[in-house]
């Protein structure tokens, strides 16, 4: 099992006792099923009542955990006929995105996304989900190719960001980028994106741009880290509470921002403590969307999409003179 | 004890004339103390060694329009507090000082203008107002900007300056990356140019967006380019950056800038291009 969290540690501990308890009975053939039962139940409501309070770094703790789901179990779970399509035909295949055909409900879709590794091994070949300017522009090569079919692009964001590396700058991050930006808002075929863990600033949206956008309930969607932002406006890393309130990155506050379309609702505890549940309602929530803009008309759906990001911010016009027509 | 052994007496400043402080710059390039008026009149770039200095964005408005030309949009664009963010000190407190620093509104100039002849929609940023970050009122006015360049069917020019987005900002600074390219894209469909100047310097969520996204990608020498700054990649790879690593010169090398252009040539090159890409130009000179 992977490691817990501090504010988990009520949780674990009860999950411990229960199994002890269980042990005991089965050994000793005492009948403890209603000693059990009532064990079980108090440990639904602490898990219940623990997850529905977190603060926003402790909702950045379960969005990194390394037991929640990531892209490659969404394809075997909620998706079938899967075929990976890799490289970017450039340079190489760069394994911290993945991304192919698949079929969710009937309907063929292109599936790309950040992929974190399972362990230190598979973390490596997988720069932990930080991708290289080379990842971008296989995901705008998929993402091309699915236009070109008609088919819907469905992406799953889960990445720290993109790799702030001697190769990668060399190769052009920025531009991989901003290229995929641009492309993103013009493809003609109808996009969703799911932030299923960690929405980690530019790298993340660089699958990002969207018709719709689903943040799962405890994925976050930042600007910069909580660490690094503290790094640099409190000047230590130690203040990183206090980014993680000011950054307003959860995904309720990401939702009363306009940022976020819809909230995918996770099962108690969240999606590491039933993946199979949490798997199930992004499932839902994708062929629900799904079948909300696919038919629509390609060039209605890229002017709704300019229009939607063209709205994006918050600013005030001050009376008076000025302001461009 | 020997002679010269004896310990040297340190220079000190006292009996100094005092001069106000702004009359002469010392050039980070060549070490030559440098007369400030003779800097401004050469375009803030030092006459002995080339070295860019970072000049104010009124002044690269100025550089590249022709005289009278500029309007300027938007200057009544004010950014809001839409996350209430205080880390040491409250935004708008941070706002204020920006304001009172560089007595404008927010992070960029946007206008319409001509440069030889040639009508455009302008955008400049400024690095003095809270390090050129791009929060909901760049995105905006650059939104506009190339909305004006839309409406009008002109080309769109952009100099960047900045450290990225503003955090201050949340999740609104980094849509902006996803606004102004959505924009981009507009443009890009219509065939209507758009020029990209990377100043010194050009880091994280504008390069990540308009900054790269030019028909042309011009920089000025010795600018400072890249998505992670400097100090995150050693940081990273736990290794010293080679010397001239993210530089203009580096980038025009690695195909990711089409040029390195020096300042006083700037007008001259931005003309050129907008009169071999904007449509109705191509036979004036």
């Amino acid at each position: 099992m992977a490691a817990h969290a501090p504010f988990e540690r009520h949780i674990v501990e009860m999950e411990n006792q229960i199994s002890k308890l269980r042990e005991l009975a089965s050994k000793g053939g005492v009948d403890m099923s209603r000693e059990l039962w009532e064990l079980v139940a108090k440990l639904d409501t602490l898990r219940r009542d623990t997850y529905r309070n977190l603060d926003a770094m402790e909702q950045v703790q379960v969005a990194r955990h390394a037991g929640r789901p990531y892209t490659l179990d969404y394809v075997r779970g909620i998706f079938t006929e899967w075929f990976e399509l890799k490289g970017d035909r450039r340079f190489r295949n760069d394994e911290a995105i993945v991304g192919g055909w698949a079929r969710l409900d009937g309907r063929s879709v292109m599936v790309i996304g950040h992929q974190k590794g399972k362990d230190m091994k598979e973390n490596l070949r997988r720069n932990f989900g930080m991708p290289h300017p080379e990842g971008y522009r296989k995901a705008l090569r998929l993402m091309k190719t699915a236009a070109k079919f008609g088919r819907p692009v469905v992406t799953l964001v889960d990445t720290p960001g993109a790799y702030p590396g001697f190769g990668a700058e060399e190769r052009g991050q920025a531009e991989a980028i901003a290229t995929n930006l641009r492309e993103m808002a013009r493809l003609r075929t109808p996009t969703v994106c799911v932030v299923i863990g960690e929405g980690g600033s530019g790298g993340a949206l660089a699958l990002g741009v969207t018709d719709r956008i689903l943040v799962m309930e405890h994925a976050i969607y930042s600007v910069i880290s909580p660490e690094g932002c503290a790094a640099i406006l409190w000047r230590s890393a130690d203040h990183r509470n206090e980014a993680a309130r000011a950054l307003r990155l959860t995904s309720s506050d990401l939702l009363s921002l306009g940022v976020a379309d819809e909230v995918v609702p996770e099962p108690p505890g969240g999606a590491h403590t039933n993946p199979e549940a949490a798997m199930t309602a992004v499932a839902e929530a994708l062929t629900r969307n799904l079948s909300e803009i696919d038919g629509a008309d390609p060039e209605e759906l890229v002017a709704r999409r300019w229009a939607k990001y063209e709205a994006m911010g918050a600013w005030q016009e001050t009376a008076g003179a000025g302001g461009a027509s | 004890m020997a002679w010269f052994k004896t310990q040297k007496k340190p220079l000190t400043s006292e009996g100094r004339r005092d001069l106000p402080a702004d009359v002469f710059k010392k050039c980070d390039g060549c070490g030559e103390i440098l007369y400030r008026e003779r800097l401004v009149r050469n375009l803030h770039v030092c006459p002995d060694c080339g070295n860019h200095f970072r000049m104010p964005a009124a002044c690269y408005v100025e550089l590249l329009t022709d005289p009278g030309s500029f309007e300027e949009t938007g200057a009544d664009l004010v950014s809001d507090d839409p996350l209430n963010f205080a880390d040491l000190k409250p935004y708008p407190t941070r706002l204020r000082t920006a304001k009172e620093k560089t007595g404008r509104n927010e992070a960029v100039v946007t206008g319409r203008a001509r440069i030889e002849g040639i009508p455009f929609a302008l955008a400049v940023m400024d690095f003095a107002f809270i390090g050129g970050s791009m929060g909901s009122v760049v995105g905006e006015k650059i939104a506009r900007a190339g909305r004006d360049a839309l409406e009008r069917a002109t080309g769109l020019v952009v100099v960047s300056a900045s450290g990225g987005a503003r955090m201050m900002e949340g999740i609104f600074s980094l849509m902006q990356m996803a606004k102004t390219s959505a924009v981009l894209a507009r443009l890009h469909e219509r065939g209507l140019p758009y020029v990209s100047i990377l100043t010194h310097p050009t880091t994280g969520g504008v390069t990540a967006s308009y900054a790269m996204l030019g028909d042309a990608n011009l920089a000025e020498p010795g600018a400072l380019i890249g998505f992670a700054g400097p100090r995150v990649i050693e940081e990273t790879i736990k290794q010293e950056l080679p010397q001239g690593f993210q530089s203009a010169e580096f980038l025009e090398e690695h195909g990711m800038v089409d040029r390195v252009v020096d300042r006083r040539q700037m007008k001259a090159s931005v003309a050129t291009l907008l009169r071999h890409m904007q449509a109705g130009w191509e036979g004036r000179d």
